[in-house]
């Protein structure tokens, strides 16, 4: 019997600290200045560490001379490209980058050459001092750019030209979907690129234990900024040539990621080794300037989309495509590739669907995940295609969506599994807190008033929608292992310790592992110790990306609390003289449900477990089920254990004069599941709801020359108290049969549908269209004055997106995939829908979820 | 060539030998071990090492240790009095203001000089008062709502000030 099953059933509310708004549990080492941050740790002999970085955007590298720097006194070590030469990347099928330029320097900030030195003067004089000569080579710096040069190939890997990566799907009958529609529209996008900024620069430090008797030579510890340790301990084990065991990686206070911080980086690997090389601690600290270079943000990515409806606005077919412009390096960029068009069916229900993607290297630094991953882009260009199909067809455009949306418990046209979704009640509770219909209603009295007090200034509403996934359903390199995985330690004074390698970055990932064990086990949060984020003393956790952590972490730790508690409610049992099913723990104590004054304090029964079983220690994991998706290639991207949805309506006034947008007010509906800290979701809800705001209306990379313009926050535009708009935060939804406690996730999801609903809404203000992220006011400006020109009157052309004209085929096998064509898979239990380690690895309450699929989509 | 100067933070005397080009972020942090002050840029842009210097939020990154001999420096660590918490860092804490964290020790200290200088702050003028410090995590909302609640606590503490037993200062 699986063992979910022989544990207790989901704890019955209501809860004691679950559902409550609590402080996080390092909210006042935070406030007191007292949380360490990579930056703040100093050590004993450390050596200030630094990279050389790329002048040029494409060059080869003729020669490097690093003597002068090296005699420099003070200067510990000197490293170049040829020292660590060993290829690496965050996906195995996208090895491609150096820790130090080889040959080649591909973007303005690529490392070329690392030094070690006593202090910061000395270490940047050093760097001053190498000399290197390059070949400077033609730089692309543009989707169009790279794909017209197929001959100025950036790596010498691709197979063609500059393409990274391209796929092609079609699911579903694409054709037919089409010839049934009574309407179709086709639209351009454009997404430009932006930057995470979180307020604490990257920063590591190495430390490298000598021990002559090891073969390995020693011991190496780094301390990094990072989401990901465990896939940082990867890639630094596979540059460095040391054993896993032999490297321990920790990440300490993350000062805010957004997805920033997810990747490997030349600055650890480089960190480590000086700090092997010279057998002192390295530390390396990142400038601002340098996080804009070392990027990894948001992908630039031009779109094209086509869909067909019936009159209604019922969609028949879409067709969606998508050009990535993914700078220097490969990073994340096959999965981001994939995600800008995984998710579009678990919006909408499309009967047909077709997906062709693909993503080229430019020299601009390297793109990679950022908040919302690969889907902000082609939510924005959805949601503002079909507003834009809804004012065609002179249909209200909630009435479009509610005929499209995704049904809950059914499985998309891709394969997807749907379980819990609320987006129809997200829709209906920013309609009506918003006081949409009657803003609609009063259009025309409120045009005369601003007529008549001659305010430049029009009020408009705009409405989106969107979904995010809780947790990738596959990890990064594909194996067979939990995504999560937690331990917990009793000790007889009562104490527990929680260890799990979830990475807190500001998110409040530790607090909820509290939470969740302190509620299963009927203690206070405070009494619980965590470790964390420690490839050493905790178990796995794959990272704090793909918003997973309290969806995957949060059902390990689930398991292992109902492991011990098992435990102790046994001997408790004994000594109560009652069968083990009438115990409940709560409040620091084991007691009877019938007369809870039949009872044992927690710490008793820890001393009698103890006694009785020895040390107190159990562990839980986490894997999502595995039929969850479709069986074709590339269906590894986009499947997971449950969807968040999200719904948004932003308030703006456009100044007509100066072509500025004010947000006034955003509304945001969450289908969160249950909230295992209202408190906490609120928060990540109007973070993401702050950063979709300044993607939609300010953040963008501009290069001029090759060159990154505006590397520092003074010139690149983040959002501050005076911009940000208000945000009202609605949290939707049910209990989510398969999340902990019914959690599901709530930092990413709920940016997606900032950016449309801005967009639409400055279409309501004042009838234009900018299909072109950021909306900046020259761009608005540009619009209304070719849209309201008097004859005679020769404006400039208003923003419009170039298509991309392909002059061959698309450069990807199609391949064709429908649900129907799933293999059946054999069932040896009880005519359910099987799902292979669910009871291994998912809460109570999963098997009833899956038979509630339809047989349509199902494996039966 | 190293200055040997003297630096008053937090109500302590420290005398150390400095760079005159050194900031006082750098010397804060890297020869006092005053690690609660962070940095974001080191160009003014970003508010994460604000300070106070006699009661005035200064940016640390910008602030040359030789010319502030003779003024009080308070930093984050320098707000808690007697082991006792300010309202504004118990307001942070439990309101769900500081997320990652990163810019809390500059937020709070910019917070604190409002509401010394204005004990009942608009919205508005809260708004005005922490444009300088960027957040990145929380959309500031719940930093408003912080702000707000330790000027209440504030209020009623200087209210019962007036009777015995009160010990809260701003």
């Amino acid at each position: 019997m699986d063992e979910w099953r022989r544990l207790q059933p989901r704890k019955a509310g209501p809860y004691k600290v679950v559902g409550k708004p609590l402080p996080k549990v390092d909210a006042y080492s935070t406030v007191t200045g007292r949380a360490i941050y990579a930056d703040d740790i100093i050590l004993p002999r450390m050596l200030y560490g630094g990279l050389l970085r790329s002048p040029h955007p494409h060059a080869r590298i003729i020669s490097i001379n690093t003597r002068k720097a090296r005699e420099l006194p003070g200067v510990l070590a000197v490293i170049t490209g040829e020292d660590l030469p060993r290829k690496y990347g965050i996906l195995p099928s996208s090895q491609d980058e150096t820790a130090l330029a080889v040959d080649k320097v591909r973007y303005v900030g690529d490392p070329v050459a690392a030094v070690a030195a006593v202090d910061p003067d000395t270490l940047e004089q050093a760097l001053r001092l190498i000399e290197v000569e390059y070949e400077v080579l033609p730089a692309l710096m543009s989707i169009e750019e790279a794909l017209a040069r197929p001959d100025i190939k950036i790596h010498e890997e691709t197979r063609n030209g500059n393409i990274h990566k391209a796929v092609s799907y079609e699911f579903g009958d694409i054709e037919a979907g089409f010839a049934a529609a009574d309407y179709v529209r086709e639209d351009w996008f454009y997404y430009e690129g932006n930057n995470h900024v979180p307020i604490e620069t990257h920063a590591c430090l190495a430390r490298w234990e000598p021990d002559p008797h090891d073969p390995i030579g020693g011991k190496l510890t780094l301390w990094s900024s990072t989401q990901t340790p465990h896939y940082v301990h990867r890639e630094v084990s596979k540059v460095l040539g040391i054993p896993p065991s032999h490297l321990r990686v920790i990440a300490p206070h993350v000062g805010g990621g957004f997805g920033g911080k997810s990747d490997p980086f030349s600055h650890e690997i480089c960190a480590c080794e000086l700090a092997r090389r010279t057998g002192r601690p390295v530390k390396i600290t990142c400038t601002r300037e340098e996080v804009f270079l070392i990027h990894r943000g948001r992908h630039p990515v031009k779109m094209w989309i086509k869909t067909g409806v019936k009159r209604d606005g019922t969609i028949t077919a879409m067709h969606f495509r998508s050009f990535l412009d993914g700078g220097a390096y490969g990073s994340y960029g096959v999965a981001t590739t994939y995600y800008t068009g995984a998710l579009q069916p678990v919006t909408y229900a499309l009967p047909a669907y077709k997906f062709e993607g693909m993503r080229v290297f430019t020299n601009k630094p390297p793109c990679g995940p950022k908040r919302g991953h690969g889907t902000p882009q082609p939510r924005f260009a959805v949601e503002v295609h079909l507003d834009k199909i809804a004012a065609d067809l002179g249909v209200d455009p909630i009435e479009l969506r509610k005929r499209n949306l995704v049904r809950p418990y059914s499985r998309t046209i891709n394969g997807l599994r749907i379980t819990s979704c609320a987006l129809e009640e997200c829709l209906d509770q920013v309609v009506s807190r918003s006081g949409w219909r009657e803003f609609h209603a009063a259009r025309l009295a409120r045009e005369a008033e601003a007529t008549r007090q001659s305010s430049p200034v029009r009020h408009g509403m705009g409405l989106a929608l969107s979904t995010y996934i809780c947790g990738a359903g596959k990890p990064i390199y594909w194996n067979d292992m939990p995504h999560s995985a937690v331990q917990i330690r009793l000790d007889r004074g009562g104490g527990v310790t929680v260890y799990c390698g979830a990475t807190d970055i500001g998110q409040g990932s530790t607090s909820v592992l509290a939470y969740i064990v302190a509620e299963e086990l009927g203690i206070e949060p405070e009494r619980i110790h965590l470790e964390t984020a420690d490839t050493t003393l905790t178990p796995v956790d794959l990272g704090s990306y793909s918003s997973r952590v309290t969806f995957m972490a949060g059902n390990a730790a689930i398991q292992a609390a109902r492991r011990l508690k098992e435990l102790l409610h046994s001997v408790a049992a004994e000594r109560l003289r009652l069968p083990p099913d009438r115990l409940e723990s709560s409040d620091g104590f084991i007691y009877c449900i019938d007369d809870p004054q039949v009872a044992l304090s927690f710490e008793q029964a820890v001393q009698l477990a103890e006694a009785r079983y020895g040390a107190l220690v159990a562990a839980g994991s986490y894997a999502p089920p595995e039929d969850i998706h479709g069986d074709f290639k590339g269906a590894g991207v986009g499947p997971s254990p449950a969807y968040s949805y999200s719904a948004c309506v932003a308030l703006v006034g456009v100044d007509i004069e100066t072509g500025e947008v004010k947000v006034e007010k955003l509304w945001l509906a969450h289908d969160v599941g249950q909230a295992i800290n209202p408190l906490l979701v609120a928060g990540q809800v109007e973070g993401s709801a702050y950063m979709g705001y300044g993607e939609a209306l300010m953040e963008q990379q501009i290069f001029r020359k090759g060159r990154h313009k505006i590397p520092s926050i003074l010139d690149y535009k983040i959002p501050t108290t005076l911009d940000t708009p208000e945000i009202e935060t609605i949290l939707v939804g049910q209990p989510d049969e398969e999340g902990p406690f019914g959690g599901k996730e709530a930092g990413q999801g709920p940016l997606l549908p900032v950016i449309p609903a801005i967009a639409n809404a400055i279409y309501n203000a004042v009838g234009i269209r900018i299909d072109e992220v950021p909306i900046t006011p020259d761009k608005v400006l540009r619009a209304l004055k070719a849209a309201r020109s008097e004859p005679g009157e020769r404006p400039l052309p208003p923003p419009r997106v170039t298509p991309i004209v392909l002059n061959e085929r698309w450069p990807a096998r199609l391949i064709r995939w429908s649900p129907e064509q799933r293999e059946p898979r054999p069932d040896p239990t009880n005519g359910h829908h099987q799902h292979p380690r669910q009871g291994e690895s998912a809460p109570h309450g999963a098997a009833s979820t899956s038979s509630r699929l339809p047989q349509k989509g199902g494996t039966a | 060539m190293r200055e040997l100067i003297t630096l008053r933070i937090n109500g302590e005397r420290y005398e150390v030998a400095v760079l005159p080009h050194r900031t006082l972020l750098e010397v804060l942090r890297e020869d006092l071990g005053l690690t609660g002050t962070k940095h974001g840029c080191e160009l003014g842009e970003c508010g994460a090492c604000t300070v106070l210097l006699d009661g005035v939020p200064v940016l640390s990154c910008l602030t040359l240790p030789l010319e502030v001999q003779d003024c009080e420096i308070t930093t984050i660590e320098g707000l808690e009095e007697q082991g006792r918490l300010h309202p504004l860092q118990e307001t942070f804490a439990e309101l769900g203001a500081a997320q990652c964290g990163y810019c809390t020790p500059g937020m709070l200290l910019s917070a604190v000089a409002l509401l010394r200088q204005n004990p009942h702050p608009t919205r508005e003028e809260i708004k005005q008062a922490l444009s300088g410090n960027l957040c990145r995590c929380t959309g500031y909302t719940k930093i408003y709502e912080a702000v707000e609640a330790a000027a209440e606590r504030l209020s009623a503490a200087r209210q019962g000030e007036r009777q015995p037993n009160a010990a809260l200062q701003p």
